[in-house]
């Protein structure tokens, strides 16, 4: 791994609180989809 | 002839009709994404691996690369919302409200990675992680009216009301966008001036330029689709609040044949 120099722990922290906040809004908009799904389905509708 | 030409819908017509927008935003979703990941994959390849230290700056530099096209699409995304909000109050077009619900989470998200971002950056940079200058704090505003809009969504109850006063509420916002965007030349701030879009061309060597170009291009598009995914989730979600009236209506109007009515009580006698 390449050296990220004295101030490495702030670009460590930056790229991961995006990767954090990037997989929440990822991840919701999956979970949020499988639910309207879901309900859907309740109604003999299927949509992808 | 000519008449069939004008009935002819335009493409931008066809493409925003509900039913449509369904088709042909399910084809292109999965071509987006792949094409989203690869754009981004390179463009940090680029940053970690091709991307020279900055002279003053040195690593910190690379911070850079996720904080502008953050700031870039948390304001893009506000454009677009207020954009989506005129289609509400003038046109009354169901996707524009569609597509404004389903901007303002992204637009929030990519807003508070800027901030924090630059606040990570400001630290080694500045000595501090925050001052209460023009960019930031108009960028802190951005991120305030982002969380009202969405509030204000869950509080009012009836959809095409929600729809009217948050349109007109974004098109107060809008206001904030040109403040951003030239905060840095009105006032006196400890952020930087404007560098890659500027007159007299950027400030920034192509070295630096074009893999931040590169990461701007990916995050919008990367943006961009999951905009369409959560759009069609918010069509879905419609269609299921609709479904659901009927099936309360239907049931209710069966639960109204099938029980009988109640015997007629004998009316209370006036005293």
């Amino acid at each position: 791994m390449f050296d990220l120099g004295s101030h490495g722990g702030f670009i460590v922290a930056a790229y991961a609180f995006t990767a954090l906040i990037m997989c929440g809004l990822v991840g919701n908009a999956l979970r949020d989809r499988a639910a309207q799904r879901r309900a859907l389905k309740r109604f003999g509708e299927d949509r992808r | 002839m000519s008449e069939i030409a004008t009935m002819t819908p335009s493409l931008w017509t066809w493409m925003s009709n509900p039913g449509h927008f369904m088709r042909w935003s399910g084809k292109a979703v999965p071509w987006l994404t792949a094409l989203s990941l690869a754009a981004l994959a390179v463009g940090l390849y680029q940053t970690f691996f091709v991307v020279p230290a900055d002279y003053q700056q040195g690593e910190t530099v690379r911070i850079m690369y996720i904080h502008v096209p953050a700031a870039w699409l948390g304001v893009f995304f506000y454009g677009a919302m207020s954009l989506s909000a005129i289609g509400t109050l003038v046109w009354r077009h169901p996707l524009a409200d569609v597509a404004q619900r389903a901007a303002a989470p992204i637009g929030a998200a990519f807003t508070l990675v800027c901030l924090v971002t630059g606040s990570l950056w400001g630290k080694p940079m500045w000595g501090t992680y925050w001052v209460w200058d023009a960019r930031l704090t108009s960028m802190l505003v951005l991120f305030l009216i982002y969380c009202g809009l969405i509030a204000l969504w869950r509080t009012i109850e009836d959809p095409n009301r929600a729809a009217r006063a948050v349109a007109i509420l974004t098109l107060v916002g809008a206001v904030n966008l040109p403040i951003i965007k030239f905060s840095v030349n009105w006032w006196s701030t400890l952020h930087q001036p404007a560098s890659i879009l500027r007159m007299g061309g950027s400030t920034i060597d192509p070295s630096m330029l074009y893999p931040l170009l590169l990461m701007i291009g990916a995050a919008t598009l990367g943006g961009s689709t999951l905009h369409l995914y959560t759009m069609r989730t918010e069509i879905m979600r419609r269609r299921v609040r609709t479904l659901t009236i009927r099936e309360a209506e239907r049931l209710d109007s069966g639960a109204r044949r099938i029980v009988p009515a109640p015997a007629a009580a004998p009316l209370p006698q006036a005293l």
